[in-house]
């Protein structure tokens, strides 16, 4: 069966725009980013990896790391699950009786240079960056060693001097930056007898990759780890087993590490600008309601008083009047009795004349 | 209350020896805490805390940096209820909060530099290059502001002991810009603490993620603050009652039946955007598992039980109640960060990778508190914390 | 200076609302002096 070449032109057109996807800034904007155009990355072909170890030396060697317990060469190393270490950037992880595989399968493991990385987003003092080369480059001049880093990391890389009392620094792959700027490859590529390691531009390895899939689809399972996980990563994966089994968790989602933070990031000018209304606003209406709660108050004890005093006075004069109604009628009794008394007089007076007369 | 006791204090009653059984223990204790800071300094992190790639983080950022701030909250709780929502009721509760605020604060940055890898460039993110997409960043702003607010707020009280009265004055009139500043603050920075593992969503369990967890930080902050004013104030009436003035006494029970019931209404809304934040991820069958059972026990024993034991306590007036509900709900606080940062963190990892602090790690904590109540001790008893100056009496 | 990462964006955009943040908490509380100067308490 063969492609037009048309139709080839056209997968690979509409490939591309695949890897035009891009991150978001927001849910309710357009604006979309894509990353650093020819920025770098390698792709890792795990079906032919054959563990090696000769990127782990290369590695050590090149970034003046400490010589390692056990050398390089020993392969009993790779009985145990091992992550990256302090002095050691890069592991190869083997997997026995992996889905669907009969030999062992081995991983290799380290920074996987995401093109939104969490590490920079999580970084306070912008220790980390994405250069436009492609590696996520760290700076230890400014690390002030808090470890969000290592919190933030999906993929568990970041590691820490903690034997170090003075100059404790973060430690990771490089992705060979000085060597990259050069124009020469990576120490691990560069080292790798089995091609299961390719540099290049990212796009490109999207393309190859694609390619290596449509080609042996039996032999690759259908996904390139790294196209989208985090919104993307510079390292880019092809397995002959599913990545679960490997591993690398297939849950970590899509979205790209600075919109996790987003949010709660953009909530905090909106405090800044409301909550200074908010708060005063309810400040006046606390004092409103005691100064309205105070004239009421006054009003009651003005009442109470104006009520007391009203009915001083009214008892007052309701005394005043009795006690005129008292004297005048304790005056008309005098009078009356007066009357009385002159009218018994007068009485008493006639009474005399008359017995006078009759005698 | 004797004016002479406020000015000697009180590191021991008058008469007896300095070597009472509290200060015994609280001096072994610094003075361990003393030989392993030197090793800390000389020997790095390794030498003295179980930290590793996996745990980044130990209880000097689970317990002492995110417990220790949510529990220092009364102060801008505390200040806002009087002076913003005008409950004057309260006015005793302000200074002891405030104090337990600022000390509280101040403890956080002093872990802060035993737990950075170089504690010397701790201003960097401020002098140096701004990681401004980082919420640590925004949380370090937030807690170096806040402090200063806090010192401000704090120092009428020594201002008044020294008697500096400019200066205090000067303070004084700033009381409601200090007071809104922290609330703003305080808001921010609560949110943030818990918005730092939004960044974490393959590490932190489900049931304990979510895009609330700004919110979750900042309601259970208040919680927090009310609570710790009820159980501080407790401890204080035990053992400083004879440096409260009557005001002081007279308001105590109003603050924790006023409090108690605050405190019951915010844990019910705790616990309604909890189980709100369960149904918007549709998490509800991951209560079955033995890391729901733990969700639960947070859930039902620490934020539902002292809700209702609360709200029993203020209905019946049972001051007791109300008291050991403030210390429960503390626990609760303590366990809920203690959960996002540590033992909900990293839930995948099997049990022999998991991390338990080093006795060492321990020993610092434990020490940084006790140089908290040691020192809260030496202030309470010499200035007008517990009760109010002489001089100053009405210029509130 | 074109921005081609959401980091470098919001390593732009967050710098920028933090220095408004800073105008905007001075500048409220003058306009709050201000608005409330001459109430008589």
């Amino acid at each position: 069966m063969s492609v037009s070449r048309r139709k080839f032109l056209g997968w690979l057109g509409a490939a591309g725009m695949g890897t035009a996807f891009g991150t978001s800034a927001n849910a309710a904007s357009n604006k979309h980013f894509t990353g650093y155009p020819d920025s770098m990355g390698i792709l890792h072909d795990i079906s032919l990896c054959v563990g090696c170890r000769s990127c782990e030396a290369a590695c050590n060697k090149v970034n003046e790391l400490p010589p390692p317990e056990k050398p390089f060469d020993d392969k009993s190393v790779l009985d145990k699950k091992r992550r990256t270490t302090a002095s050691v950037h890069t592991v190869v992880n083997k997997y026995d009786n992996a889905e669907g595989t009969k030999g062992p399968v081995f991983v290799k493991t380290q920074c996987n240079h995401c093109l939104e990385p969490a590490c920079a987003s999580a970084c306070f003092v912008k220790a980390f960056a994405k250069t436009k080369e492609g590696p996520v480059s760290y700076d230890p001049s400014v690390c002030v060693g808090c470890r969000y880093c290592m919190v933030a990391c999906p993929f568990n890389i970041p590691t820490y001097e903690y034997d170090s009392a003075f100059s404790p620094r973060v430690m990771k792959c490089t992705m060979c930056h000085p060597r990259v700027i050069q124009g020469r490859l990576p120490g691990c590529v560069e080292s790798c007898p089995k091609e299961a390691l390719t540099f290049g531009k990212r796009d490109d390895l999207l393309r190859i990759a694609r390619e290596r899939i449509r080609k042996h689809p039996e032999r690759y399972v259908d996904h390139i780890y790294g196209e989208h996980e985090m919104g993307g990563t510079s390292w880019l994966y092809l397995s002959n087993t599913s990545f679960a089994s490997i591993g690398m968790r297939e849950d970590l989602g899509t979205t790209a590490a600075p919109n996790l933070t987003a949010g709660a990031l953009g909530a905090v000018p909106l405090v800044v600008g409301l909550w200074p209304v908010l708060l005063t606003g309810v400040y006046a209406m606390s004092k409103r309601k005691e100064k309205i709660a105070k004239e009421e108050e006054a009003q009651a004890v003005g009442d109470a008083v104006a009520a007391t005093k009203a009915e001083g006075e009214e008892k007052l004069s309701a005394a005043l009047a009795k006690a005129g109604k008292d004297k005048d009628s304790a005056i008309k009794r005098e009078v009356k009795k007066a009357l009385e008394e002159a009218a018994k007089a007068q009485k008493e007076e006639a009474a005399e004349a008359k017995t006078e007369e009759d005698a | 209350m004797s004016q002479e006791a406020a000015v000697f204090g009180e590191t021991s009653p008058p008469g007896k020896s300095l070597y009472t059984p509290f200060n015994v223990i609280a001096g072994i204790i610094l003075i361990v805490g003393f030989v392993i800071t030197i090793l800390r300094f000389t020997k790095g992190l390794g030498a003295v805390t179980n930290l590793d790639n996996n745990y980044p983080w130990g209880i000097w950022i689970g317990f002492d940096l995110m417990a220790g701030v949510a529990l220092a909250a009364g102060g801008y709780v505390t200040s806002a209820a009087v002076y913003i929502f005008g409950m004057k009721r309260y006015h005793s509760a302000v200074r002891p909060a405030i104090l337990t605020g600022f000390l509280g604060y101040a403890l956080v940055v002093v872990a802060l530099h035993y737990d950075v890898g170089r504690p010397w460039r701790l201003p960097y993110p401020f002098i140096m290059q701004q990681g401004t997409t980082s919420l640590l960043f925004e949380v370090a702003a937030c807690v170096a502001l806040y402090l200063t607010v806090l010192f401000i707020e704090f120092s009428t009280a020594p201002l008044e002991w020294l008697g500096l009265k400019r200066a205090r004055s000067i303070v004084v009139r700033l009381t409601m810009v200090l007071t809104i500043f922290g609330v703003i603050l305080s808001t921010l920075h609560q949110s943030s603490l818990g918005a730092l593992f939004l960044l974490a969503p393959s590490k932190l369990h489900p049931l304990w993620y979510s895009s609330y967890l700004p919110v979750f930080f900042f309601v259970s902050s208040v919680i927090a603050g009310l609570s710790m004013v009820i159980f501080e104030s407790t401890l204080s009436h035990r053992y400083f009652a004879h440096k409260m003035d009557e005001t002081h006494l007279a308001e105590k029970e109003g603050v924790a039946l006023g409090f108690g019931k605050a405190a019951s209404l915010v844990l019910a809304g705790y616990f309604t955007i909890k189980v709100l934040g369960i149904s918007m991820d549709n998490n509800w069958h991951l209560l079955g598992t033995g890391y729901g059972m733990w969700f639960l026990v947070e859930l039902l024993g620490f934020i539902a039980l002292p809700c209702f034991l609360y709200a029993v306590g203020v209905r019946e007036k049972n001051l007791c109640l109300i008291k050991w509900t403030s210390g429960l709900t503390v626990l609760g606080i303590i366990l809920n960060r203690l959960n996002v940062c540590l033992i909900a963190f990293n839930w995948h990892l099997p049990s022999d990778e998991k991390y338990f602090p080093h006795w060492m790690e321990i020993g610092i904590s434990v020490f940084v508190v006790t140089a908290g109540i040691v020192v809260f001790r030496f202030i309470v008893t010499r200035m007008p914390i517990l009760y109010e100056h002489p001089d100053y009496k009405d210029s509130h | 200076m074109e921005i081609q990462t959401l980091q470098d964006f919001f390593l732009h955009t967050k710098s920028i609302t933090y220095i408004l943040m800073a105008v905007i908490l001075i500048g409220m509380t003058g306009f709050w002096l201000f608005l409330t100067d001459r109430d008589e308490d």
